[in-house]
């Protein structure tokens, strides 16, 4: 009897080490990817390059265009996540959850009121984790993070404005029929819940500006 | 042969810190929320060891380099959800961390299996697992 406790105690052990190796060999892939993706921001010009043409499209003084500035890049990375979804590619989808990531971790919040920051960093805060989630998960564990986070995306950009017409969608039968919002730069249905299964599942449920 | 015997040895001598505390903190899961004495001791069995400050520690974590990977995973687990630290986050992170737990549980990813190997009273039983979903679902929904 004690022998066999000795035993599956050592199986268990080596099973330990094995996930646990496992979980490593994750995480170095996903330094990989990190360094990918810098090569890439580099060569898309993304963070600042996107903020300085547009200030200079403005022609400068416009606080409302300026504070929609602001979230520019956060809209950009969604989008792309949310193709990335509705296209069933995780790894696109990863991808640009990492740079999603790094956009709301960057996002500068000290032009709006003390308690829209407070507002925002919430967001910021609990967005960034889904972000990093989504940058590391299978699509059916990324999809359940895009749900909340479009929540938040949603929110965030209730209080600071969108640089370019938006429209908020709605498919009824995601999360158990308890339904799923996302945000879409054309009035197309393009489902990121379901993708290619059912793709044009949803509806347009307002325009925002 | 002797070499790795001789590692084994060597690395028994580095210690892990210890994921161990006496205080219960204020903002605890357990102590902010009404929770039901069966959820209470469901969770504490099954969820407390990794995701509060507080692990019940098993012998083999005397042993390196098992211990590593506990530390590893105590670190993680925290950093992900934390039960003794949730009156601190805001309800829309509360939100989100519930959500999470119900999808995993759901799912039967936690409590992890790697885990459950060993700590058999920690796996969670049919009805176990509904007690808890079922709560947490109207925690979720009270927010």
């Amino acid at each position: 009897m004690k022998k066999a406790n000795v035993k599956t105690g050592i199986l268990a052990i080596v099973m330990i080490a094995l996930t646990a190796t496992s979980c490593k060999d994750k995480k170095k892939e996903q330094e990989g990817q990190e360094g990918h993706h810098t090569e890439q921001m580099e060569e898309g010009g993304h963070m600042d390059g996107t903020m300085e043409d547009h200030s200079q499209m403005d022609h400068g003084d416009m606080p409302h265009n300026e504070m929609t500035m602001l979230s520019s890049d956060i809209v950009t990375d969604y989008l792309a996540l949310k193709n990335a979804l509705a296209s069933d590619d995780q790894d696109g989808a990863a991808m640009a959850g990492e740079r999603l990531e790094s956009s709301l971790k960057s996002f500068n919040s000290s032009k709006f009121t003390s308690n829209q920051q407070a507002e925002l960093n919430e967001i910021i805060e609990d967005a960034t984790e889904h972000a990093e989630h989504i940058a590391k998960s299978e699509i059916g564990h990324q999809r359940e993070h895009f749900d909340v986070l479009s929540k938040d995306v949603i929110d965030f950009l209730a209080i600071t404005g969108s640089d370019r017409t938006l429209y908020q969608a709605y498919c009824p039968m995601y999360n158990n029929n308890k339904g799923a919002q996302w945000l879409s730069a054309t009035k197309e249905i393009k489902n990121p819940y379901y993708g290619a299964k059912m793709l044009s599942c949803g509806s347009v449920q307002k325009e925002i500006n | 042969m002797f070499v790795l015997l001789l590692g084994f040895v060597g690395i028994q001598f580095f210690p892990t810190s210890q994921n161990q505390s006496n205080t219960i903190p204020k903002t605890d899961f357990i102590l902010v929320n009404d929770v039901p004495k069966q959820v209470e001791r469901i969770i504490t069995t099954s969820c407390y060891d990794c995701h509060s400050n507080n692990t019940d520690y098993p012998w083999y974590n005397k042993v390196q380099p098992v211990a590593w990977f506990l530390e590893d995973h105590v670190t993680h687990g925290k950093e992900e959800l934390n039960f003794n630290e949730w009156a601190d986050y805001s309800n829309r992170r509360k939100n989100s961390k519930l959500k999470s737990i119900i999808s995993q549980i759901e799912n039967g990813e936690m409590p992890l299996w790697s885990y459950t190997l060993i700590h058999r009273e920690a796996k969670l039983l049919e009805d176990e697992r509904n007690t808890v979903l079922d709560w947490v679902s109207k925690l979720k929904d009270s927010l």
